[in-house]
């Protein structure tokens, strides 16, 4: 009812638990796909080959991109939480939460560097 | 009495959780709560309107309510702070069921408080000599930075696990149960951590600190109850509370 635009949410810890959600959604899709490939290329080269081939469209080397993305701020934003429920508390989370984002950013930007 | 200097639309919630906002026009002043304004409306253009507070003064944390979308205690609230667009929005607390107007029912709220054993259960009687406590042990620490909380229901209304398990014992009665477990003095320490242990209890936290960012008395219950979670983990592997 009331609330309709919830602005409690906007704050940079509340997207950071909705990054971290979706980031692991995403990395649960993908990783079945990753194993498929690696699959691929036990299988038989040709296929494999056929597909790599198609990993170098840039289409699909932004999509690569994305999930290195999605991988490091997945990764990165699990220490955050694995620090806060298990160590002695220490302040700063915005931004460590901030710097995780920055770093998962320039992470996926040097790979679109070095493919394209 | 400051002199009003322009008006506010102020949208206040009318009904039960069926019901809808309703706009009304209210003279802007200096130093204004929002607590203020929601009396200013009871008292001259609508006497139904029903909503709760007490002190006044950031005490007794029965004035919460929803503002522009954020829980926030309304009685320290000063409306130039949170105007948006020059509008204000007032609505009961999420999160809990609507009695009427801007008052939440905060029953279950408290019920859970009940439930994670927020009372203190002494160790000792009248008889007993007094046990002294020092102010700067490890455990006293923890216990005092987690028991200045008022009841106001920000946390619990911040809460998205709440909103999505209604069973969830929820950031304020877990703080309180966190500052029992580090009280020397209290004997019900094995039950209370079954209690939060068990199905709706600490475990459910999933650490998005929106607790800690709407809380006014800026408390932390999303360190309170991680170190719930590690006191509760430790007694299951010791074998004093069952899964
Ligand atoms: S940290 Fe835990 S209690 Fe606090 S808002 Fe998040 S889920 Fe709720
Ligand atoms: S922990 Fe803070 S926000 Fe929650 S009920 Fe207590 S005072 Fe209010
Ligand atoms: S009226 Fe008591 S805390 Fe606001």
């Amino acid at each position: 009812m009331s609330a309709s635009r919830r602005t409690y949410r906007r704050n940079i810890l509340w997207n950071a638990a909705l990054i971290h959600r979706l980031s692991g959604i995403g990395l649960a899709i993908f990783l079945p796909l990753h194993f498929l490939v690696l699959g691929l290329a036990i299988e038989g080269a040709g296929r494999l080959n056929g597909f790599l081939r198609l990993t170098q469209m840039p289409a699909v080397e932004f999509a690569e991109a994305g999930l290195i993305f999605l991988l490091v701020v997945h990764f990165l934003g699990g220490l955050r939480l694995l620090a806060i429920e298990n160590l002695p508390w220490f302040g700063g989370q915005k931004w460590i939460a901030t710097a995780i984002a920055a770093v998962s950013g320039c992470a996926a930007f040097v790979f679109l560097v070095r493919v394209l | 009495m400051s002199e009003a200097v322009s008006t506010l639309k102020v949208s206040l919630w009318r009904g039960g959780s069926d019901g809808r906002f309703k706009t009304y026009t209210v003279p802007l002043k200096a130093n204004q709560t929002v607590l203020d304004i929601v009396t200013w409306v009871q008292r001259h253009l609508d006497p139904t309107l029903s909503y709760r507070f007490a002190c006044r003064v950031g005490m007794c944390g029965s004035c919460a309510m929803t503002v522009n979308g954020r829980p926030r205690w309304t009685c320290r609230t000063h409306v130039t702070k949170v105007i948006q667009n020059g509008m204000l929005e007032v609505a009961p607390l999420a999160n809990m069921p609507v009695i009427k107007d801007l008052a939440a029912d905060m029953r279950p709220f408290f019920e859970k408080w009940v439930a994670a054993h927020g009372t203190f259960a002494a160790s000792k009687t009248r008889t007993d000599a007094i046990e002294p406590i020092k102010p700067d042990e490890p455990a006293r620490r923890a216990a005092d930075e987690a028991i200045e909380c008022i009841n106001c229901g920000a946390c619990y209304a911040a809460c998205d696990t709440v909103r999505w398990n209604p069973d969830y014992l929820g950031p304020a009665a877990l703080n309180r149960a966190w500052s029992l477990v580090n009280d020397v003095r209290d004997s019900d320490r094995t039950s209370r951590l079954a209690a939060i242990s068990a199905e709706g209890g600490c475990h459910n936290c999933h650490s998005h600190q929106s607790c800690q960012e709407h809380c006014p008395q800026s408390l932390n219950p999303t360190r309170s109850i991680a170190g719930l979670k590690r006191l509760s983990m430790q007694a299951f592997v010791r074998g004093e509370i069952n899964a």
